[in-house]
């Protein structure tokens, strides 16, 4: 069956977008070929260009680089730091992440729309890392993102699906994909986040954070592919409350 | 006979010294004054270990003695939070000392001015050598440090050191005396980010004794240097007190509400904290029961991280390789390397003496090593500027 991610026009066989920066970069060819991960966010700060232990080295070939904006205060900061990612060889797929506060790390919508809008003009393939607003989410949509990456959970918190309402309400409005990016904390939360509709998952905490860390890579790539699967299929009814009663209440009815 | 400096109050500020808000530090000092921690049972300990959050009245608990008992669960704590927030990055970076001339009289210090000590400061050639053989170690990061005294290494001399370490370095922060808004904004224009002030303690009426002359006498001044620091632009800021001056768990407690206040009102600033500690003496403690072992410092850090998840942590070279080495894992986020106290130093002889000495003399390379040894990874570079 053919089921690629499509991004900007590029095409995906994964729906596992990596993150790193969590664990030892030796790592980070083992968890890319255990996720069966073909594209990985890098934060730009980590970038060491000709120096020591330069995160970019050992993106293996072949991956899609994913630079984020992390440290960005404000859309001019996040603009600034995707094109020195772009000048540096990282490609034209940027995430942009603008935070303000240190302390919870949450996305700022609206300068998010603003920097969106700049980069996409710039030829970017822009995905924005979002709370999962719908209206935030279409004017990130008319600015020119290519997907939207609305958070399940703070991040780094493990904590799942906690704006599941919200995210089911973007997979049912938005047209662009919808990558759940932080908050998924195992790969359980990846999988049924799939079945819901999402297009893909990005996890790095969950996977850094693991007794063994290429396996838990293993185990989201089978989770993410089940859960599409699962989607694709088209879900079984799930009675809620209790079993299909014996007498219905319409029962009375007749032609 | 050294007299204090009785001419001026250590709460007024003196002419040039610029006036902001006291809101964060009369509730610090409030707060402190307050804290009894001997009132503070195992429950407490138990109810903040069980806390997703630990909150300011769990900061208290975690900091008590009746913790004490419970530091391996809060190791555990301490570590799954941080392997969360920071996965297992450890930065390094290094300090360099371009002068050592002060005009104060602190009497711990190595630095003070009435220490007969070999007094330098580095002309530009020298700073950029220095910066060069410093850059040559594959370091990214860099604290550019003097004593304090404004007539002998002025803001412009600072400033001027700063752009040079900008040309070598990612990161370039500053330790030295605390400084008017317009003045960090200017150093922040050169191309400093990071700010660290020791406010040494918490305790005014314990650190007018101890501050016998200069202008760090004045306490008020110096508790609002990070404020004007972010005020001025720069993005991080660094809290400490030196424990063991004072009750070194009531100035625990005091920094790390300083730090939470200061994020409060700046929810942008990027908070770090450095643990430094007076080393007890031996035979000591039944005159000092509250000096600082290792033991009691390994609490602190600990409390720091679950207090604050988000903030980094720098573990001195003041502490033993094998400290630094397992605190990484635990609680602390940046360590220093190739670490020289003197004037100088990186590259052939130091030109001044050293502030005090280093119990961790590793390399870089070295201290590379020790932090892949333990299962951690050595990061050079964790910023951009923009």
């Amino acid at each position: 069956m053919d089921d690629k991610l499509i991004i900007g026009g590029h095409e995906f066989n994964s729906r596992f977008i990596l993150g790193s920066g969590k664990f030892s970069l030796e790592m980070t060819d083992k968890v890319i070929k255990n996720g069966g991960v073909e594209m990985a966010t890098l934060a730009l700060r980590r970038a060491n260009v000709g120096g020591s232990e330069n995160i970019l080295d050992y993106m293996p070939e072949g991956i899609t680089l994913l630079p984020n904006t992390s440290g960005a205060r404000n859309a001019e900061e996040a603009v600034r730091i995707a094109r020195l990612a772009r000048a540096i060889g990282c490609g034209d797929f940027v995430k942009i992440e603008v935070v303000h506060d240190s302390k919870y790390l949450l996305p700022d919508n609206y300068e998010t729309v603003k920097a969106t809008e700049i980069l996409a003009k710039e030829g970017f393939i822009v995905m924005p890392y979002m709370y999962p607003d719908l209206n935030a989410a279409r004017d990130m949509v008319n600015a020119g993102a290519a997907a939207v990456m609305p958070l399940a959970a703070p991040i780094g918190s493990n904590k799942g699906l906690s704006t599941r309402d919200f995210i089911k309400i973007l997979v049912k409005e938005i047209d662009v994909p919808i990558i759940v990016d932080a908050g998924i904390g195992r790969p359980s939360q990846a999988c049924e986040a799939m079945e819901m509709g999402v297009d893909a998952i990005m996890a790095n905490t969950a996977v850094a954070t693991a007794s063994d860390v290429g396996l838990m890579a293993t185990s989201f790539r089978l989770a993410i592919e089940a859960g599409r699967k699962a989607y694709l299929a088209g879900l079984g009814r799930v009675l809620e409350y209790k079993a299909e009663a014996s007498s219905p209440l319409t029962g009375f009815l007749r032609d | 006979m050294i007299k204090v400096d009785r001419s001026f109050s250590h709460m007024e500020y003196v002419e040039g010294m610029e006036q902001t808000p006291h809101d964060i530090m009369d509730t610090v000092l409030k707060e402190r004054a307050e804290y009894d921690y001997n009132k503070y049972t195992e429950n407490d300990v138990r109810r903040a270990l069980n806390k997703e959050f630990a909150d300011v009245e769990d900061f208290k608990a975690l900091l008590s003695p009746a913790a004490m008992p419970f530091l391996e669960e809060m190791a555990q704590k301490a570590k799954g939070i941080t392997r969360r927030y920071f996965g297992n990055s450890v930065t390094m970076f290094t300090p360099l000392y371009i002068a050592n001339y002060c005009e104060n009289h602190c009497v711990y210090c190595g630095f003070n001015c009435y220490n007969k000590i070999k007094r330098a400061k580095l002309s530009m050639e020298e700073i950029e050598t220095e910066l060069k053989a410093i850059a040559a170690t594959g370091l990214e990061d860099i604290l550019i440090l003097t004593g304090e005294t404004r007539s002998k290494t002025s803001v412009e001399y600072i400033g001027e050191a700063v752009k040079l370490a900008a040309k070598y370095f990612k990161l370039v922060g500053i330790e030295v005396y605390p400084m008017n808004t317009d003045e960090y904004r200017y150093i922040h224009e050169c191309g400093a980010d990071y700010v660290c002030i020791y406010q040494e303690t918490y305790n005014p009426d314990k650190y007018e004794t101890l501050h016998l002359r200069g202008h760090k006498r004045i306490f008020p001044y110096r508790f609002n240097g990070q404020e004007r620091a972010l005020l001025g632009g720069m993005r991080l800021v660094s809290f400490a007190a030196l424990l063991g001056l004072d009750d070194f768990r009531k100035d625990a407690f005091a920094t790390g509400l300083h730090a939470y206040l200061i994020q409060k009102k700046y929810p942008h600033a990027e908070i770090s904290f450095s643990p430094p500690r007076l080393r007890p003496i031996i035979n000591d403690a039944s005159v000092n029961p509250n000096d600082v072992h290792e033991p009691q410092l390994l609490q602190v850090m600990t409390a720091y991280r679950l207090f604050m998840p988000f903030a980094g942590i720098t573990i001195s070279t003041r502490e033993r390789a094998g400290f630094r080495d397992n605190v990484i894992g635990i609680c602390a986020t940046k360590m220093s390397a190739g670490v020289s106290t003197g004037v100088g130093g990186h590259i052939g002889e130091e030109k001044g003496d050293e502030q005090f000495d280093i119990s961790d003399p590793r390399s870089v390379e070295e201290v590379h090593q020790a932090i892949t040894e333990h299962g951690c990874q050595p990061v050079y570079n964790d910023y951009v500027r923009v």
